[in-house]
């Protein structure tokens, strides 16, 4: 009768080699594509849609994004605001601090991030509330929309 | 006296165990942070205060009324230049090309007319973009080229 021997069988040791590499360069990839810097881009906002939307040349020198969701909601800051009181107090907050770093309140651009649904007469109020404390320069964001190319048989 | 052995050198393991679990911790806080930003443009609109407005130097040529009228629901109704009814923002474009007498030729210039864009207070945003998309240049559709029309572009003071 024959005995088998009971062998502990060899730890295998897998190569790790292409785990590590495939993840480091997922790693790459998202922290490429990671942008902080266009944290004021609330998703509750769907912006309207134009051709001529191209991002500008050159960045602002001092800006300042005020978006307006559907339902009339107000962010700025990080903050939500239902009225344009909330709104005029938090502008006023910014531009003493603008003041302090003895920048003109006069060359900053307010960027107005609102809601293709919104109502224009909303747009309005809050470009008036801004000019009330002097911002004059002010840009609407839409979003890049694709160009229809023209087809051969038109 | 101790002898050392030459031949007998110790053998160091690589522990792969902790650098492995901050990769990924790494690689779930950039997955869970990551979001798609879509690009997105501007489109300057001049709103000089009451007082800046009225130190500003007339105008040589007057000023384009461009009116959109709205229902209750922010539905877009009528579409006017200067009192003449438009049927949609392309003819408003072709209107406002005959206007600035648009060649479309390469590295046009945007014309030095003003354009007022005076809406209803419920019209929905969407319609005003629209508008100064309208009023302010186009994409040639075959060379892909951005031609400007008119580029100061202000609201007309605010009525509900």
């Amino acid at each position: 009768m024959r005995f088998y021997e009971s062998k502990t069988a060899p730890a295998s040791k897998g190569d790790l080699t292409p785990m590590i590499d495939m993840t480091f360069q997922l790693i790459a990839f998202f922290m490429l594509l990671v942008n902080f810097t266009d944290a004021e881009q609330d998703q509750r906002v769907r912006l309207p849609e134009s051709i001529l939307a191209v991002p500008p040349d050159e960045p602002y020198e001092e800006r300042l994004t005020i978006q307006l969701a559907s339902k009339d909601v107000i962010i700025f800051a990080g903050s939500e605001f239902s009225s344009l009181d909330q709104l005029s107090r938090a502008l006023l907050v910014e531009k003493q601090i603008l003041e302090a770093r003895e920048k003109k309140v006069s060359d900053t651009t307010i960027i107005i991030r609102a809601d293709r649904e919104s109502k224009t007469g909303k747009v309005q109020e809050i470009i008036q509330a801004c000019q009330t404390l002097e911002f004059l320069k002010f840009a609407l964001r839409g979003k890049q929309a694709e160009v229809r190319v023209r087809s051969p048989s038109n | 006296m101790r002898i050392r052995h030459a031949g007998r050198e110790d053998t160091t393991e690589l522990q792969m165990t902790p650098m492995i679990d901050i990769v990924f911790q790494l690689l779930v806080f950039f997955v869970m942070t990551f979001r798609i930003a879509l690009p997105e443009g501007d489109f300057s609109i001049q709103m000089p205060s009451a007082s800046a407005s009225a130190t500003l130097e007339p105008q040589t040529s007057p000023t384009l009324q461009v009116r959109l009228k709205a229902r209750a629901d922010g539905e877009l109704t009528s579409i006017t230049l200067d009192g003449t009814s438009m049927s949609d923002f392309t003819d408003l474009q072709q209107r406002i090309r005959r206007i600035v007498r648009d060649s479309a030729g390469p590295g046009e210039s945007g014309s030095d007319r003003e354009v007022e864009i005076d809406c209803d207070y419920h019209l929905k945003y969407d319609y005003v973009i629209q508008a100064i998309t309208a009023i302010s240049g186009y994409v040639d559709p075959e060379t892909r080229t951005p031609h400007k029309l008119i580029e100061r572009i202000r609201f007309a003071p605010l009525q509900k």
